[in-house]
């Protein structure tokens, strides 16, 4: 009995760093989402451009450092990561979404699409199809758990899941300063509460959703790099999925909702381990996508967003 | 207008059949049958041409955007295939009988696709734009994961063994029928509840219309030839695997009609044409040495050039190529 409790604790952990990971990208798609009614489906291949950027600077970004993985190391990674994330977030929103943003959503959406296909095809181009195995920024190994807490002794939690779980409060804790504490976040709040009235009280437009995309797609760059920490093995088409889980979890949570991107992030982590640990690992992907149709067919506004009524 | 439409169609069909006649060089042995590529490719531009015309009454002449064509390809693909392996020779091994099993494995590819088109649409009722986008996309991947859990059709390692029922003449003939019936059922005093629905849905529904059945409609129209397609494709290639029915298929599909413009079925039709031939002419292309070793690497990834042109005409010519030439002249 107490075995099987482990076990379920188990896949509640490894769910939980999962989740976090879609949350951090589910974060990107919300708050875009809130300033410009439209979603980004190129975000979850920034996600994967954040993985390249860590595979092609982590080995130079370490070097000045020590020789072997080091935390500093790891941490410049990061940011160089979330940097380069951003300026290709902002690239992207200014040389595709902005010249449409007068247009109907549909011509958008189609160019969100076509733009997450280039990424990705582009990447295969650039990068190769292939896998490619992450430097290792930082030693994993098992955390010791002492023997006097119990049963509990027996789970496996990782310095990574640890490390992943940590800086991603860390940047969601951050992420909450800036749009509460801030100028630019209160610019972003009055733009997705009501755009006419909010340029009319002379907020710059162009300089409020720029920053938005960069703050999101840094998210995106952290996320990349953290998931590489734990799973070594990234490739172009990595964003595909990733992408698609992170935009179910803003919809679960409410998508406009910062706390609901957090909150729908960690439960698909949850929904995903424990279908893989209990049902059937074939199962995963048409299971979250069931989770995305029932929620959007009962409760459409998902669990803690607002309802917006459309007005004629 | 009913009538000449009428026309076209059974001139289409006839020609379908004088062209599978010459293709298989019944009428004139002397011409050499086409080659088995050229073949294929012909056979690609009219499933295709089924596929973007069915798509295109839920994208571009009802406004709702859907996303996963290639899930209800798969679905009658994979009916289709079941009925043929299993009940193949249930009315003997004739000529005769083997066809009336293929189409009526056609029609029921089309059936069961309709009616994944009917779960499907129902969450639009509720849905549109971005969020009807990733709904279907899921379906699409709800209809992979089932298949893929199948033993009964293959699971993960696919299903082969079918027999090679279509020809040039089903493929044609079928897509001559898929153009008639949308063209007229749009053209009908009916049919102008899709356009209603797409070009402002709230006033539609004060004059009265029911924007709910049209939108329904549409999916389960469009649903059905997709199905037939799969129909089409699996007696074809005579192998068909869950993976061929992917996100990336179902973008295929959404190129042509927002190449060919949304809501003409002419420039729909002359997309799926041009988008089937280009991969063949890429392929091409990536051969010829003397071009620099970027070009043809380019060239052999169609997927880049696809993306580009998608955001390209979207930023420059958002109707699509042919968006405001349609089959016939607007009346005054």
């Amino acid at each position: 009995m107490a075995d099987k409790l482990l076990e379920l604790l188990q896949q509640i952990v490894n769910g939980l760093s999962q989740g976090a990971i879609y949350a951090l990208i589910a974060l990107g798609y919300t708050m875009v989402f809130g300033v410009l009614r439209f979603i980004n489906f190129a975000h979850g291949d920034v996600y994967m451009l954040g993985a390249f950027v860590g595979f092609y600077l982590g080995p130079k970004a370490l070097r000045l450092f020590s020789e072997g993985p080091s935390y500093p190391g790891a941490a410049l990674v990061l940011l160089l990561a979330m940097a380069l994330c951003a300026i290709i977030g902002i690239v992207i929103e200014r040389l595709c979404y902005r010249p449409l943003r007068e247009r109907p959503k549909l011509t958008v959406l189609i160019t969100a699409i076509g733009v997450s296909l280039f990424l990705e095809n582009a990447g295969q181009y650039v990068f190769g199809a292939d896998p490619k195995s992450f430097p290792e920024v930082i030693t994993d190994r098992a955390l010791e758990i002492p023997e006097s807490w119990g049963k509990i002794s027996g789970l496996t939690i990782t310095v990574s899941q640890v490390l992943v779980f940590g800086v991603t409060l860390f940047l969601m804790f951050g992420l909450s300063h800036i749009v509460r504490k801030t100028k630019l976040g209160m610019a972003m709040r009055a733009l997705s509460f009501n755009p006419v009235a909010a340029q009319l009280m002379g907020i710059n437009v162009d300089v409020v959703i720029s920053f938005t995309f960069g703050l999101g797609s840094a998210l995106a760059g952290a996320a990349g790099i953290l998931t590489s920490i734990q799973q070594p093995s990234i490739d172009p088409l990595m964003g595909v999925n990733a992408g698609l889980k992170a935009f179910v979890a803003a919809v679960l949570g409410g998508i406009g909702n910062l706390q609901g991107a957090a909150l729908g992030g960690l439960l698909i982590g949850l929904v995903e381990a424990l279908v893989v640990g209990y049902v059937n690992p074939t199962y995963r992907d048409p299971i979250v996508f069931g989770v995305l149709i029932l929620i959007l067919l009962f409760k459409p506004t998902g669990l803690l967003g607002a309802s917006e009524r459309e007005k004629v | 207008m009913a009538a000449r439409s009428k026309l076209y169609l059974i001139l289409a069909v006839v020609a379908a059949a004088i062209a599978s006649h010459v293709l298989s060089g019944g009428a004139a042995p002397e011409i050499p049958a086409l080659n088995a590529y050229y073949y294929d490719v012909l056979i690609g531009i009219g499933i295709n041409i089924i596929l973007a015309v069915g798509l295109n009454l839920v994208n571009g002449y009802t406004g709702q955007f859907s996303l996963g064509h290639a899930g209800f390809m798969a679905a009658g693909a994979y009916a289709s295939s079941w009925l043929t392996l299993s009940y193949g020779y249930a009315l003997g091994s004739s000529g005769f009988a083997t066809t009336t099993i293929f189409l009526l494995a056609l029609l029921m590819g089309g059936g069961i696709a309709a009616l994944a088109g009917l779960i499907v649409g129902v969450p639009s009722l509720r849905l549109k734009g971005d969020y009807l986008a990733i709904v279907t996309l899921g379906f699409n991947e709800i209809i992979k994961g089932v298949i893929q859990n199948c033993d009964a059709l293959g699971a993960q390692r696919g299903l082969g063994g079918m027999v090679q029922h279509t020809t040039f003449f089903w493929t044609f003939a079928l897509a001559a029928v898929t153009v008639y019936v949308v063209v007229s059922l749009v053209n009908s005093t009916y049919g102008r509840g899709f356009l209603a629905v797409r070009d402002d849905e709230i006033a539609a529904e004060a004059m009265g219309i029911n924007t709910t059945k049209y939108k329904v409609l549409a999916f389960v129209l469009g649903a059905f030839f997709a199905g037939i397609a799969g129909g089409l494709y699996a007696h074809f290639k005579q192998f068909i695997h869950p993976e061929g029915f992917n996100f990336m298929k179902s973008v295929d599909v959404v190129v042509m009609v927002i190449l060919g413009g949304m809501g003409s079925t002419a420039g729909v039709c002359v997309a799926a044409v041009l988008l089937t031939i280009l991969p063949e002419l890429l392929r091409y292309v990536s051969r010829i040495e003397a071009l620099p070793e970027w070009l043809r690497h380019i060239a052999e990834n169609r997927m880049i050039i696809y993306s580009l042109l998608l955001i390209i005409l979207m930023l420059t010519r958002p109707q699509g190529l042919f968006g405001a030439v349609n089959l016939r002249k607007k009346k005054a």
